[in-house]
């Protein structure tokens, strides 16, 4: 219920909301949470195991009770907290983990079996048959035991990245974090002050207490306009730092379209990798409950929680509210209720030395041992040394004392420190490098502490950072020492929960314990404590004093488990924003790009790149139509292909022909200027890595051409080789890939046609097979390679990449002129299958020179990267699977790649394979299929009848071994 | 006979302008990649300055002259635009026509660093990166170099081939930059 007078929010502002379907009313500035405890609402989520109704525990981000899913269809979001997520006009939350519905929840019935169902339940009952696992239990269970569900369909939302630099990051906007940015923001350091809160202040907006000579919240208020007003300081509101990585950055979650209504096609979420020369960490502290028979009925939550929902949101979460504590800072909760005219009907304080109150009725030295309730809370039991009391009520605020958030401390695998004197853990200094702990998370939880260390802070990460703290007054504010004992479990029958979200109790970690799963790394894993979406954040340190309890050791000898980043949950399309459809990997297109699209050419993406795979003609319906007009096209006119994408090396300098000769197997010392020689070229462990040619276009000047899928490698072996192995070589690569367009003409006609194109037609005699030199083509400047990837009388063109369009349109209508025209990818692997010739379906890594039949083209008269192993006796085994060709003989015609194959009358079996099909076409120009591969002792069984079988699609075809070179073995056509 | 016609890595897609940042392409001219020979820096950079009136750059550096820029392009490796690069400087130091390498935009505008933050995982903020300063790093998922012109004026080198992704990267980075207003 909502109090007159409480709270931070305009009550001329009202929001409506539905809530499984019902309509509530809020206001601007709720939470889900606080405006369904204002509409009396307590039963807000189900339990994860046991289906027990719940409410929520908390006020903030550590959440484990109230998840709900936010919206309907496609874009809709699980687990949602309720004490995270605002309301706004339309706001549609479903509650999660129910069936039939919240209220009614037929699951509840596991609650029932709850003696079966305890810790390590699952091990020993689910152990047999194995095969029943995966198929029939934990699909059940998974059905009975969840979290909401994601839709199943694409999420449409846009998801934002973006980085970030500054001098100081500080964590947390509380009075801490406020005072770190404000004197880190008036020495003007580029600070970013980051706080998950739609609206920051920390804790000073749910206290009541001053600061200064003004309510803490007018101080916050002030401190946060003068930061807003700095242009050095970047205030990030709802943005959660969720972990510390390397070299001072961090991840950190900004949640920009979760509280509005119409995001207009704006972001969701954006992503930040933040980087900093020193951050502040002012997370403040989680309040923790403390375990006692039935602990978990909505109604009952932290003391601090209340004080929250009092003081910010101002509503009181029950008509007669409770309050059980073993610290100080809980009587605090009482007086602030009592304060806004809330009837508080006792305090419940285990310490016997607790302090009284004239207020409310104080129960020193006693505990809350149970409760009782019909889906929310109605009373609880007190039991003292004068026996066992029921008290009516509608709400128990619980506080068993503070953790301090030192959760980003433990993300970089350091452990935290205990201190007795506060019952809590601590960061270990140092954690984090970079990074200090200012405040309650550091374990100084009064306001005045807080402000006192966040300022103290700040001037030492100014000092580092090499800058003069401005004077900047400490205000005054509330110094209340925090008394505090220990209490963690309330003994007695029953169970009493540690671990809200997974369901844990405190019988379970003695289970464990009994089990002899008493490291507490095991006593996690065996009982699921601290493992669901809030990585057990208000049950970590009680579950683990438990289990130090039990097993008689301190709570350092029993050691903490540690966290991980995200500090809180983070969307996998939040950390991949950017990266889905277009944004997955760069295109590149060749500069004939759209005039193949003019044409209708489907596209096949070569490693980034963009290629034509054919050019239907009118009347062709399939692509082996197309293909095989193409390739009789080259065979018999002229073809025209953009071969751009190969990879291009200018390489210039005294040492070249040394580094070519030294990447090379065979010699290019030799090479004469305007000639160009075919290279293949090895790793250092002998297997074979590129092939590719090179010209020589000067006297110290080469260009090297790789495969289209191996140019970056190439580059990258290249500068390996000119850096590391030799540094003293005087050589220097650049890539002109991109500089140069480039075509294949190709065909009998190529000649004729260039000579219609060339500003001086090319002399009998003057282009010889394997030359190379400029031209000027209609007036530009260009380089004509005679090489030829088809076999026939074929040229490779290159002029600047501007005028690649232009040419290959101009070289295309020329060609067609000539009863040819362009060809694509597959007409393109046709010709060289026809011709032998292998790209990396062959060079795939796992072939020598040996095997490819170019043994001979490995030098014996210098040394070449890949020598000293390619010589390795492995290598060179007779026996290894060789490059062979291969065409059908029996009634079936079909030879596929990735086929295996063996001897005609084997099983075929893995044992019996003796090779496999690497490439296979159908040649329009022998009228059959070919196909290259590799077997064992090939080029030894020429004429032999082997059996190829694929076992996937189901093919089996007996196959000639041939040579491989199908088409003109002579190279008469090529040279001609 | 017929001539061939040139066609600019971005023809037809710009300029484009969301929010507080305009894409425009950028004529440069004449682009020459020079990389000096061993022992030849000095000599390099006395060509450079009779020739270019310009030295040679320190790393992430960038000069500017009459018409001219030389942009730090790597290890040992600077990048001249604006002039075609004097053959004098052959002698020490190899040159490599890139005049159609790179697809070369500007970046204008308020929200230019807003919208490189989405991009590139660099620290340019003005006092760290001043007009004048450039690096090679990566933009998006590409290989880039990005010079800053002025106080919101950024100039980028991609790939010619991947000009069509620059553009979409950037339209996307622009979006989400004019989203927050």
């Amino acid at each position: 219920m909502r109090i007159a007078g409480k709270g931070l929010l305009d009550r001329s502002k009202p929001v409506a909301f539905r809530f499984d379907g019902v309509r509530y009313e809020g206001l601007e500035g709720d939470t889900l949470a606080s405006a369904l405890l204002a509409n009396g609402v307590r039963l807000m989520g189900r339990s994860f195991k046991y289906h027990r109704p719940r409410g929520v525990l908390s006020a903030g981000s550590e959440e484990p009770n109230a998840l709900v899913t936010i919206g309907r269809g496609a874009d809709r979001i699980p687990n949602t907290r309720a004490t995270v997520q605002e309301i706004f006009s339309g706001l549609d939350a479903v509650s999660q983990n129910r069936w039939p519905s919240l209220a009614v929840d037929l699951l509840g019935l596991n609650d029932l079996a709850a003696p079966f169902l305890g810790a390590g339940f699952y091990y020993k009952t689910f152990m047999w048959p194995a095969a029943f696992w995966e198929k029939l239990y934990e699909p059940a269970i998974r059905r009975a035991a969840g979290l909401g569900a994601l839709s199943g369909q694409a999420d449409g939302d846009v998801y934002d990245r973006a980085y970030a630099f500054c001098d100081l990051l500080v964590i947390g906007a509380g009075p801490a974090g406020l005072m770190a940015a404000l004197v880190a923001g008036r020495a003007g350091a580029d600070v970013i002050l980051a706080d998950e809160d739609a609206r920051m202040g920390g804790r000073l907006l749910s206290e009541t207490g001053a600061v200064g000579e003004e309510a803490g919240v007018s101080w916050a208020g002030e401190v946060l306009a003068e930061l807003e007003s700095l242009p050095n300081v970047r205030l990030m509101r709802r943005t959660t730092v969720v972990g510390p990585y390397d070299q001072g950055t961090f991840g950190a979650l900004e949640r920009l379209g979760h509280h509005l209504p119409h995001r207009g096609g704006g972001p969701l979420e954006c992503f930040w990798r933040i980087v900093a020369r020193r951050s502040i960490l002012a997370a403040g502290a989680l309040e923790r409950p403390i375990a006692f028979r039935d602990n978990d009925r909505p109604g009952i939550m932290t003391a601090g929680a209340v004080r929250s929902y009092l003081n910010r949101w101002g509503v009181s979460p029950g008509r007669a509210v409770t309050v059980f504590g073993n610290n100080d800072d809980a009587h605090r909760t009482a007086r602030d209720l009592v304060d806004a005219g809330v009837h508080v009907a006792g305090l419940i304080d285990s310490r016997h030395d607790a302090p009284q109150s004239d207020l409310f009725p104080v129960y020193r030295g006693a505990q809350v041992c149970g409760s009782a309730g019909r889906r929310g809370l109605e009373n609880i039991t007190i039991r003292s040394i004068a026996g066992e009391d029921r008290l009516q009520t509608d709400c128990l605020a619980v506080s068993g004392g503070w953790n301090p958030s030192l959760h980003l401390t433990c993300h970089m695998n350091t452990r935290p420190h205990w201190r007795e004197d506060i019952a809590a853990f601590v960061p270990a200094p140092g954690a984090v490098p970079g990074l200090s702990a200012a405040g309650a998370c550091n374990g100084t939880f009064s306001t005045a502490g807080c402000l006192r260390e966040g300022a103290a802070a700040a001037r030492a990460a100014l000092e580092d950072l090499g800058r003069t703290a401005p004077p900047v007054v400490v205000p005054e504010a509330e110094d209340d020492p925090y008394r505090i004992t220990p209490l963690w479990a309330v003994a007695g029958r029953g169970r009493a929960w540690l671990d809200f979200q997974n369901d844990v109790t405190v019988k379970d970690v003695k289970q464990a314990a009994a089990e002899n799963f008493r490291s507490v790394e095991h006593m996690k894993r065996y009982t699921t404590q601290g493992m669901a979406t809030d990585q057990g954040k208000s049950s970590n340190v009680a579950a683990l004093a438990v289990l130090a309890d039990v097993t008689g050791r301190s709570i350092p000898e029993t050691g903490a488990t540690g966290f991980r980043p995200p500090y809180s949950p983070v969307a996998i399309a939040a950390l991949g924003a950017g990266g889905s459809g277009k944004g997955f990997a760069p295109e590149r297109q060749t500069t004939s790009h759209a005039a193949s699209l003019d044409r209708g050419a489907p596209m096949i993406e070569a490693g980034l790149w963009y290629r034509p795979s054919f050019f239907p003609a009118p009347g062709e319906k399939t692509w082996r139509q197309s293909c095989d007009r193409e390739v009789r096209m080259v065979r018999e006119a002229v073809g025209i292909c953009d071969v751009s994408t190969l990879g291009k090396i200018d390489i210039q300098g005294p040492d070249a022909a040394r580094l070519l000769d030294f990447v090379y197997t065979n010699g290019f010392g030799s090479l004469q200027v305007g000639r160009v020689r075919y290279g293949l070229m090895l790793r250092e462990d002998g297997y074979v890595m590129d092939d590719g040619t090179t010209a020589r276009l000067a006297d110290q000047q080469y260009l090297m051409t790789t495969t289209t899928a191996a140019a970056g490698d190439v580059m990258r072996h290249l500068e390996f080789v000119t850096q590391g192995l030799h540094p003293d070589w005087d050589v220097r690569l650049i890539s002109v890939t991109e500089q140069w367009a480039q075509f294949a003409v190709a065909g009998p006609w190529a000649r004729a046609l260039l000579n219609g194109l060339l500003d001086a037609p090319l002399a009998d005699g003057d282009w010889p097979f394997m030359a190379c030199g400029e031209v000027s083509v209609m007036g530009v400047a260009g380089r004509l390679f005679r090489i030829s990837f088809s076999g026939e009388h074929a040229y490779e063109l290159a002029v600047p990449a501007r005028y690649g369009e232009a040419l290959f349109r101009e070289l295309v209508a020329r060609a067609e002129g000539l009863g040819g025209g362009p060809y694509g990818m597959e007409a393109l692997n046709v010709l060289r299958i026809e011709k032998g010739l292998i790209t990396h379906a062959e060079i795939d890594g796992r072939t020598t020179a040996f095997d490819l039949g170019l043994g001979r083209m490995l030098s014996s008269k210098k040394d070449f990267i890949g020598k000293t192993l390619a010589q390795r006796p492995g290598l060179l085994a007779a026996d290894r699977q060789r490059l062979v060709g291969l065409k059908p003989v029996g009634a079936v015609k079909l030879i596929t790649a990735g086929a295996h194959l063996f001897a005609a009358e084997a099983e075929p079996l893995r044992a019996n394979d003796q090779g496999w099909v690497s490439s296979t076409a159908f040649s329009p120009t022998l009228g059959h299929q070919i196909a290259l591969g590799f077997l064992s002792r090939g080029p030894e069984r020429l004429g032999e009848v082997v059996k190829m079988v694929d076992h996937l699609r189901g093919v089996e075809t007996l196959c000639e071994v041939v040579a491989p070179v199908f088409f003109d073995p002579e190279g008469g056509r090529a040279r001609g | 006979m017929a001539e061939l016609t040139a066609k600019s890595p971005c023809a037809g897609r710009l300029p484009l302008t969301i929010g507080a940042a305009t894409v425009t392409e950028e004529t440069l001219g004449p682009m020459t990649s020079i990389a000096p020979y061993r022992g030849r820096q000095a000599d390099l950079a006395a060509a450079l300055a009779a020739a270019h009136g310009l030295g040679w750059p320190q790393p992430n550096r960038s000069l500017t002259g009459a018409g001219v820029r030389l942009i730090w392009f790597g290890r040992d490796q600077a990048l001249l635009t604006g002039a075609v690069a004097d053959p004098a400087l052959e002698d020490m130091a190899a040159l490599a026509d890139q005049s159609d390498a790179w697809a070369a935009v500007r970046l204008q505008g308020e929200a230019a660093e807003a919208v490189l933050a989405r991009l590139v995982p660099v620290d340019l903020r003005r006092a760290v990166f001043a007009p004048g300063a450039t690096l090679r790093s990566q933009l998006g998922h590409m290989p880039a170099s990005l010079t800053r012109l002025d106080d919101h004026g950024f100039l980028i080198l991609v790939y010619r081939s991947m000009a069509g992704t620059l553009l979409h990267d950037l339209k996307t980075a622009m979006e989400a930059a004019a989203a927050r207003g």
